[in-house]
């Protein structure tokens, strides 16, 4: 390391709230730059998968209905 | 050739081409970024002029390298979108944007940041910062242009052309610090030529620059994969690939 202690590197020489904050600020929008697609993206599969569950439970249920409507004749 | 294009612009063999490489980048992208930080913090050397608050140096240097690049990307698409209207090319378009815009800021925010001790003032009105607060407006404009539409074949066409018009504010942000009397630096890497930089600073500042092309592909592979997956909701090959 080049600085001889973290509190030295923390202020750089009176540069460090400069360096540190640019820094920070940068790190916080990659976060978000990477955070947020794959959170939409998974937030529409889990919608596609319980529409789909949703869809295959309704058709089922017709169905046994329909089968029992036959037993009942 | 075409074959390869062919194959870029079907959803569900793109689909599968970018989850492979979403899970090789994400890691590799991860410890590049950290490593260079870490590096470009700590361990490289201060400047013998500007002491330590050169070290914005990489961060700034690669968001504003990448954030040039990736709007020629983009107006790429928006010329295969126009030529050929592949679909894919749309996705990729609007995947770009946020991201071009997310680096421009950055690069203006951080340069900012460095301005301040460096020239004693946070903004000037100088040729350089101009026409990259000029990119800025251009990726918002793109991002707002495909908002403003009801029909998504429009809204392509108008941000295909206005992305396709804004590439020559590029040569001229490339070009600014020569052309114009300017506070800004001008460039330290030369591809031509000896680098003005010193091998110390100047191996960080390229794995930071390779770094931020990793982590523009990554974003970019992820925009285009919850974009795929919000336009595909009903398409069999979807529901196969998600197991249902």
């Amino acid at each position: 390391m080049y600085f001889e202690s973290f509190a030295q590197a923390w202020d750089m020489a009176g540069h460090g709230s400069y360096v540190w904050s640019a820094y920070a600020l940068t790190f916080a929008i990659v976060m978000a730059l990477v955070v947020l697609p794959v959170r939409r993206a998974r937030e529409t599969r889990r919608q596609i998968v319980a529409e789909q569950r949703r869809r295959r439970a309704q058709t089922e249920a017709a169905a046994s209905a329909a089968s029992g409507e036959f037993h009942a004749s | 050739m075409w074959s390869i294009v062919h194959k870029m612009g079907s959803p569900p063999w793109f689909y599968g081409f970018a989850n492979m490489l979403i899970r090789w980048l994400l890691p590799l992208v991860t410890v590049a970024l950290l490593v260079g930080a870490i590096w470009g913090l700590l361990y490289a050397p201060p400047d013998f002029r500007q002491g330590n608050s050169y070290r914005i140096i990489f961060i700034h240097v690669p968001a504003a390298v990448v954030a040039l690049a990736g709007y020629y990307i983009m107006a790429f698409a928006g010329l295969v979108s126009l030529v050929w209207k592949i679909k894919m090319a749309d996705t990729a378009m609007r995947a770009v944007a946020p991201v071009g815009a997310a680096l421009t800021f950055i690069a203006l925010f951080t340069g900012s940041i460095w301005g301040k001790p460096t020239w004693g003032a946070w903004w000037v009105w100088d040729a350089r910062i101009t026409s990259m607060l000029i990119l800025l407006f251009l990726y918002l404009g793109v991002i707002a242009l495909f908002e403003a539409y009801e029909n998504k074949a429009a809204a392509a066409k108008a941000c295909a052309v206005l992305s396709l018009v804004g590439t020559v504010n590029i040569p001229i942000i490339y070009k600014s610090v020569d052309w114009w009397y300017s506070l800004h630096q001008p460039a330290s890497i030369k591809f031509t030529g000896e680098s003005a930089i010193d091998s110390s600073m100047l191996y960080p500042l390229l794995l930071n620059i390779g770094a931020f092309y990793g982590l523009f592909a990554l974003v970019v592979l992820l925009n285009m994969r919850a974009e795929l997956v919000a336009n595909h909701r009903q398409s069999a090959w979807l529901l196969r690939a998600l197991g249902e």
